[in-house]
């Protein structure tokens, strides 16, 4: 695998029906690549909590993914409400999300902090009104 | 034990099918999908009361063996169609949470 492999996702706004399908696919290709499956599983887990915060934040947005020899690297891009304290956001519990959205089993608060653990590194770039851009990447 | 096994002795309810031969091992409980995103183990017998689309998308990421619905709770149509795109068996029961994943437990434990 000498060359990068770039894919690009669209996740549709309120279409929980089809969150998690851009992770799974970039999880069914990693596999097929011979990728270790812990990083599978971390790329899965903090790439579907992204599509799903994208979905009941920010209207959608896009994906795009590069994998490369060493690394795969996820940028999520959304033109949602922004963050306004990260830090906050970052916190295990803290969540914003509204009750229709709790009653499907998400809105826990653990989004961004999953993100986080399973990613060897994450970068949040955000601006109110503007939108969130977060960048992960999970070593090979 | 394998899935065929399970499905067959458990008693549950069938809903959808899975890959037959995966391996069983162990049961899981939890109905946040956030917590269960990150902690529902490979090959896992997981006990739920969420029946919908995103409990499947769940289990196929995480690779878990099946998802048992308890408590009675309804399973959406659209989450038992993506069950079925997806090779993700779904059994349903009547029992509660814990009943349904001790009766689990013992089964795959022997």
């Amino acid at each position: 695998m000498s060359d990068s492999i770039k894919l690009h996702y669209t996740v549709s706004p309120d279409d929980f029906t089809r969150a998690g399908e851009a992770s799974g696919d970039v999880k069914s290709k990693l596999k097929k690549m011979g990728v270790s499956p812990e990083a599978v599983r971390k790329v899965a887990i903090a790439m579907y909590e992204g599509e799903i915060n994208m979905v009941i934040h920010a209207e959608g947005g896009e994906i795009d993914v590069e994998i490369s020899e060493d690394d795969i690297t996820m940028i999520l891009a959304d033109k949602g409400p922004g963050i306004a304290d990260i830090e906050q956001a970052m916190q295990a519990g803290w969540s914003t999300a509204p009750d229709n959205i709790r009653s499907l089993g998400f809105g826990a608060g653990m989004g961004l902090p999953n993100m986080k653990k399973y990613s060897d590194d994450m970068h949040i770039e955000t601006e109110i009104g503007v939108g969130t851009t977060v960048t992960m990447k999970v070593n090979m | 034990m394998k899935l065929s096994e399970f499905i067959e002795k458990c008693g549950f309810e069938l809903i959808t099918e899975g890959k037959e031969d995966v391996e069983l091992t162990s049961v899981y409980c939890c109905d946040l999908l956030s917590f269960a995103m990150s902690r529902n183990p490979r090959g896992s017998v997981w006990v739920t009361v969420m029946g919908n689309v995103n409990t499947i998308a769940v289990a196929v990421l995480t690779e878990g063996g099946c998802i048992v619905v308890a408590e009675g709770t309804a399973i959406d149509e659209n989450a038992i169609e993506k069950a079925k795109q997806q090779g993700v068996a779904v059994l349903k029961t009547s029992k509660p949470i814990f009943e349904a994943a001790l009766e689990a437990h013992n089964l795959i434990s022997v």
